[in-house]
């Protein structure tokens, strides 16, 4: 555990050195966790010991976000003034999201699979 | 009463109550089946605000004793690289259509709420909060740090979005003839994150699997664009 945790720790200290060094405007963790991706690549697998740390890490990821939702709180009034048009402008935007990936993406892949069918044709 | 205040201070007591209230929010929502307005990120945040309210200790209080689980978080989104990294493979079968659908739709996530925040008359770091929503929470949140948003707010605008995007996917995949099941897997993963992951797995193995493809890439494409697209859109 203490090694798995180590590598971990290690990533996310490296994130943010390289965020200072090159002034990056990516938060560090994102730069951990491309980085420790990158070790994974270049070792052709995952060290089972890092495995087991982020396991564990990953488990009980939804309580981790708590202490900070609960700072709701301290947005009573902005909630109360303009909660409705923050709903609206998340489950629009959401809705839109959803429905044009999922046009894009099928796009694509019905058009690429015809051209395979017209490659098997041939 | 002079008993509790003390107690209010003691850095374990928000640990323990946080972690009650969390396990107790957990089994409610296994109790419902998932039901997703029951999300145990949303109880566990309204029962815990609930507590503050009651007993009238401020959110500085609560905040100094729970720190070391908010601590955990950095460590946590790191570890999504394995996850991410065993989600690669699936990646390399549809480069192409896969990596232009992931562009697009960070995009459009993004600007989606820059545009119907100002047609609202939301705040500039209402916005900022917003932007990222619908990545995963732990990447949201670091990247509404990093812009200058306030976490709290992302934080529950990401709950928000993963819940609508679960709900709404399959009737809007109906309508609009979305059938292909690997785009309506990355659609849900893309635009809802974890909470959409877990509704592509009742789809199908297949969607679920590239929900958590989409949901990966997500975070990292957003965190890449994000600063651009600010300061094109601000600049």
């Amino acid at each position: 555990m203490l090694y798995g945790l180590s590598v971990v720790f290690l990533a996310l200290v490296s994130g943010e050195f390289l965020r200072q060094l090159f002034q990056l405007p990516i938060p560090a963790v994102v730069i951990g966790m491309l980085l420790l991706t990158a070790w994974c690549i270049v070792r052709r697998g995952v060290e089972p010991r890092v495995a087991y740390a982020s396991e564990g890490l990953l488990r009980y990821l939804g309580i981790l976000f708590v202490p900070a939702g609960v700072g709701l709180i301290e947005l009573g009034d902005k909630l109360k003034s303009q909660g409705i048009a923050m709903l609206l402008t998340i489950l629009i935007s959401t809705m839109v999201t959803l429905l044009v990936t999922g046009v894009v993406l099928q796009f694509l892949l019905l058009r690429r699979k015809e051209k395979l069918n017209q490659r098997a044709a041939k | 009463m002079n008993e509790f205040l003390k107690l209010a201070q003691y850095p374990a007591t928000w640990i323990a109550v946080t972690g009650v209230v969390y396990l107790l929010a957990d089994k409610l929502y296994r109790l419902s089946r998932y039901f997703p307005l029951l999300n145990p990120v949303l109880v566990s945040v309204l029962l815990l605000i609930a507590i503050l309210k009651i007993t009238g200790v401020s959110y500085a209080t609560y905040f100094a004793g729970a720190k070391p689980i908010h601590l955990l978080l950095g460590p946590a989104t790191v570890a999504l690289a394995i996850p991410l990294y065993l989600n690669l493979a699936k990646m390399k079968q549809y480069f192409i259509p896969v990596s232009i659908a992931l562009l697009v739709g960070a995009s459009v996530g993004i600007v989606s709420v820059f545009i119907l925040g100002q047609w609202f008359g939301l705040s500039p770091m209402t916005i900022l909060s917003f932007a990222p929503k619908s990545c995963t929470t732990p990447i949201a949140m670091a990247l509404s740090q990093e812009h200058g948003g306030l976490p709290a707010l992302t934080a529950n605008a990401v709950i928000v979005a993963g819940i609508a995007g679960a709900a709404m996917a399959v009737p809007l995949f109906r309508l609009f003839r979305i059938q292909h099941e690997v785009a309506q897997g990355f659609a849900l993963g893309l635009a809802s994150h974890g909470v959409g992951t877990a509704r592509a797995f009742q789809i199908s193995d297949t969607a679920g699997a590239f929900a958590g493809l989409a949901m990966g890439f997500n975070g990292v494409v957003t965190a890449l664009i994000l600063p651009v697209l600010l300061a094109t859109w601000y600049g």
